[in-house]
């Protein structure tokens, strides 16, 4: 296991040969290479450490140099941060990065720390590390073929997608280190670059758009840093250790607190919500990245690592009800958003308020729930993302509104972001039975307010997902001609999408008993079923009802005869179902529209009083907790 | 009860219970505004004329998301007939009225696509009641799952009064009454034609009005679980309280004219909240 570090190592190497390489076509290759690499390491990391009975292991006790390299890292940044905020004129920005830096060389000049393990391999975080390569792997490959048809497209942009590339591995890199950190100092350190790089990424078509929008990212998950930096100084000066585990163990209320303000700012929980939605206007395959496998998934990989000292504590409710607040109101602005990316973005928004709000109540049953919902999340909307962005490059729009009658345009783009609608929110897919969990396990910690929350929130979540769904399945025929641009390499990474999410309904069961069971029992030193075998049975029973019944109804169907009759207009059919005849005689073109329900659930309405509150909350929790008051 | 019984009990009869609930249904109705109304089998032979109608269809898919929906809705009432989860029955509910839905917004025809949106909204309005009132079983009675809840020693309904009379408001919904029936109605003069239904005819509204039928009895199904317990005698009681129910249903429908959705929803889901919610808080603080 020695060889840990080539896990880290690989994709930032390859981020840094694409960099260099001149040829766009190169660069193409050796992106697969990259994220081929990486899975197979993956796999390789999994089998050997299956040989050892999956023990959990700890690695690389004495580490100077390495920490002496991160800390010049994590200046370097800053230095970064200082250059883009003067460039930019977004000086109050440098502050947060001066003050966290600061805060870090400090501890690591002054305060001496005993010499522990720095890396750990345990179940939750080969776990991560299977999402983060092989989620995160597909959407590089997909990117290759997306950037291609994006500059085409885009000529106002300026070419750096060897820059692209490069950050997203580099990202890549950063939450292999992330999730395998056991070290606060290294965790933090990777925390950081997924924060820098986060901001590089959004910025890249360099509009003003672009560029405030990353702003709005970087100070939020700057904030989040210094919330980092913060626990990290005070576990070490009170309790003399920088371990993620002991400080778990110790479960001090401030360290927990701050921890949890950098888990809820990169997850985009309430009030920190803003910058996940601006950072729409980067290309696709970021968008992916950021709200499938990586950067919100650090969020809540952090939340779930400290979630046993969260349990029964204020800093823990205070947690749970932030999540599910935002489940709530993310679900409704959901509603009234027409942008098919900014739906996804509220829609992300939103289950990870349900997946922290599991972690804020922090007991076995709860974690059970928010470890499947983060499985299910992170296939589905990587596939959501990818489709959308390829109907994108071929329809010249991402507007839920045009994409009236997908199913007969773009027919095999339509079937995959029909799937990954379904898995989002339909019967016997994961994320409803994860969100069933997740409703037995609130009732169960006699949490009322959740329970509501989840009740309401379910049924705007329904609202939404339906009528797009409805939008894209509708029979309609359109003159307009649309030519599939999508490139055999997107096509690839959204097959393999589409059938690993059917592919782990049928297997739910497996996943259930042998995944998420054993990392129950290594965090909480047990386990027990949550969902009974018989329910399990069901399920499947269940899945096969999806694919069996209709499959046999179409072909019941398809035999009977019909005879086929235009639609009921209220003025006269013109024949082609898309034409009437109105009261002076003209043809009438049909124009049908959703329903968004702006004045009710829109976001000038909904997000500043949301935001309000939960700042509030935080700032209430703050001063109580440093008032020692809890 | 065997659960294979039961489910096959409950697939062979409820259509034919629903049907003649229909038909009770509109002699009260009729009399109720001075009518002597239909007999009570016109359901029936409302059906066997749409059957023998020639098959006409405005797309290929319509006829399937129709049997769709009339499948999941009778795996849904199997599931609570079959005695199994109460959470999942009210889940699998839902994905069949999502079936209706993809069914009627498949044509892209005007007054069908609203039917179909207001459709939708009338989802978002009862579904939050549907979850806590599976949330109000398992505190009352420690199980989410049916044949558990039969068993209780005293009625649920005890415990949860609240939820049992805000099931009876989103009831109304589901069965597409006044003043809650925004997405289609039994007239066609109206403002949206005749909603959701505009576009089938023949043999496929047939399979709509039969799943309708299903639905009833799974609904009324609910409403017994509320009062059934471990006595002989709750079960006769069960069947009363289900049609008294209805009964009043019928009446409200009757008395009251169409809302708008907002004042839908928002009603609604104020009565959710009053009395789901208060009822729901109460037996967490008595458990």
């Amino acid at each position: 296991m020695e060889w840990l570090w080539i896990l880290i190592a690989f994709p930032a190497l390859m981020a840094v040969i694409i960099w260099l390489i001149p040829s766009d076509v190169l660069k193409g290759r050796l992106v697969y290479v990259g994220a081929a690499g990486m899975m197979a390491l993956t796999i390789f990391l999994l089998g050997s450490w299956s040989g050892q009975e999956m023990e959990t292991a700890y690695l690389y006790v004495n580490t100077a140099f390495w920490d002496k390299a991160m800390l010049a890292g994590e200046v370097f940044f800053m230095g970064l941060i200082i250059y883009e905020s003067i460039r930019h004129k977004k000086y109050p920005v440098m502050l947060l990065s001066i003050a966290q830096t600061g805060l870090m060389v400090w501890l690591e000049s002054t305060v001496h720390l005993p010499e522990l393990p720095h890396l750990m391999v345990d179940r939750l975080a080969i776990l991560m590390c299977v999402i983060v390569a092989f989620v995160g792997g597909l959407i590089c490959i997909y990117a290759v073929g997306y950037m291609e048809a994006y500059h085409q497209h885009h000529k106002e942009f300026q070419n750096r997608r060897g820059f692209f590339f490069a950050m997203i591995f580099f990202f890549l890199a950063a939450m292999m280190g992330l999730v395998l950190s056991l070290n606060m100092i290294w965790m933090y350190f990777f925390w950081e670059v997924t924060s820098v790089i986060s901001f590089l990424l959004i910025g890249y078509t360099r509009t003003e758009e672009a560029v405030d929008n990353s702003f709005r990212a970087l100070w939020m998950n700057l904030l989040g840093g210094l919330g980092f930096a913060a626990a990290i100084v005070i576990s070490a000066l009170k309790g003399g250790t920088a371990q993620l585990q002991e400080v778990v163990l110790a479960g001090s209320a401030l360290p927990l607190l701050c921890l949890s303000l950098a888990g809820l700012t990169k997850s985009a929980q309430m009030p920190f919500s803003s910058w996940l939605l601006g950072a729409m206007v980067a290309p696709t395959p970021s968008s992916a990245l950021l709200h499938s496998a990586t950067m919100v998934k650090a969020g809540v990989y952090l939340l779930i690592r400290i979630a046993p000292a969260l349990n029964g504590t204020a800093v823990g409710m205070l947690v749970a009800l932030i999540g599910g607040y935002t489940f709530i109101s993310a679900s409704m602005m959901a509603i009234a958003q027409n942008d098919g990316k900014k739906v996804l973005a509220f829609s992300t928004i939103s289950n990870l308020g349900l997946i922290v709000a599991c972690a804020g109540i922090g007991v076995e049953e709860t974690i059970w729930g928010a470890i499947l919902l983060m499985i299910f999340h992170s296939v589905s909307k990587s596939m959501l993302f990818q489709a959308v962005g390829a109907t994108e490059n071929s329809l010249g729009s991402r507007d839920i509104e045009n994409m009236h009658g997908l199913l007969l345009r773009l027919p095999k783009l339509a079937y995959i972001m029909g799937i990954g609608i379904a898995g989002m929110y339909l019967a016997p897919f994961g994320m409803l039975i994860s969100k069933w969990v997740a409703l037995k396990a609130f009732v169960d910690s006699g949490n009322v307010v959740l329970v509501i929350f989840l009740a309401y929130g379910s049924a705007t979540t329904m609202l939404y997902w339906t009528k797009w769904l409805a939008k894209i399945t509708s029979m309609h025929h359109t003159k307009e001609v649309v030519h599939d641009v999508t490139r055999e390499d997107q096509y690839f990474s959204m097959y393999l999408h589409g059938g690993a999410m059917i592919l782990l309904c049928l297997l739910f069961p497996v996943l259930a008993t042998s995944v998420v069971n054993p990392i129950i029992s290594q965090l909480f030193g047990f386990s027990y079923e949550v969902l009974s075998m018989s329910v399990l049975t069901t399920m499947a029973v269940m899945l096969a009802s999806v694919i069996l019944v209709p499959a046999a109804m179409f072909l019941i169907t398809r035999s009977a005869p019909r005879d086929y009759v235009p639609i009921y207009m209220g003025g006269v059919n013109e024949g082609d179902n898309t034409y009437f005849t109105n009261s002076l005689g003209m043809p009438e073109h049909l124009y049908l529209t959703n329903w968004y329900l702006r004045f009710e659930f829109g976001m000038r309405r909904l997000m500043r009083p949301s935001e309000i509150l939960t700042a509030g909350a935080l700032v209430v929790m703050f001063c109580l907790i440093i008032g020692g008051a809890v | 009860m065997i659960p294979v019984i039961s489910v096959l009990a409950y697939l062979i009869f409820a259509p034919v219970l629903g049907g003649l609930l229909d038909g009770a249904d509109r002699i009260i109705s009729a009399r109720m505004q001075g009518r002597v109304g239909p007999p009570l089998l016109q359901p029936f032979y409302d059906l066997s004329k749409l059957f023998s109608k020639q098959m006409i269809a405005v797309n290929n898919v319509q006829l399937l998301l129709n049997l769709s929906y009339l499948v999941f809705l009778a795996v849904s009432g199997a599931i609570l007939f079959g005695g199994a989860d109460v959470l999942m029955c009210l889940f699998v509910l839902s994905t069949a009225d999502m079936f209706l839905i993809l069914a009627a917004s498949s044509d892209s025809s005007p007054f069908a696509v609203m039917g179909a949106n207001r459709e939708m909204i009338q989802m978002m309005t009862y579904e939050p009641l549907t979850l806590l009132i599976a949330v109000g079983f398992y505190l009352s009675t420690g199980s989410f799952v049916v044949k558990e809840i039969i068993h209780s020693s005293i009625s649920p309904v005890v415990m949860m009064p609240g939820m049992l009379l805000g099931f009876w408001v989103i009831t109304a919904i589901k069965l597409r009454k006044s003043p809650f029936d925004l997405s289609t109605s039994h007239h066609a003069h109206q403002e949206m034609v005749k909603g959701l239904t505009t576009e089938m005819s023949g043999p496929t509204l047939a399979v709509m009005n039969i799943a309708e039928y299903y639905e009833k009895i799974l609904l009324l199904g609910i409403v017994a679980l509320f009062i059934i317990n471990k006595h002989w005698w709750s079960w006769i009681l069960a069947v009363a309280v289900c049609l008294i129910f209805y009964f009043l249903e019928i009446l409200w429908d009757n008395v009251s004219a169409r809302v708008k959705w907002k004042t839908m929803l928002m009603g609604c889901w104020i009565v959710t909240l009053l009395a789901g919610g208060i009822n729901l808080l109460i037996l967490m603080l008595i458990k």
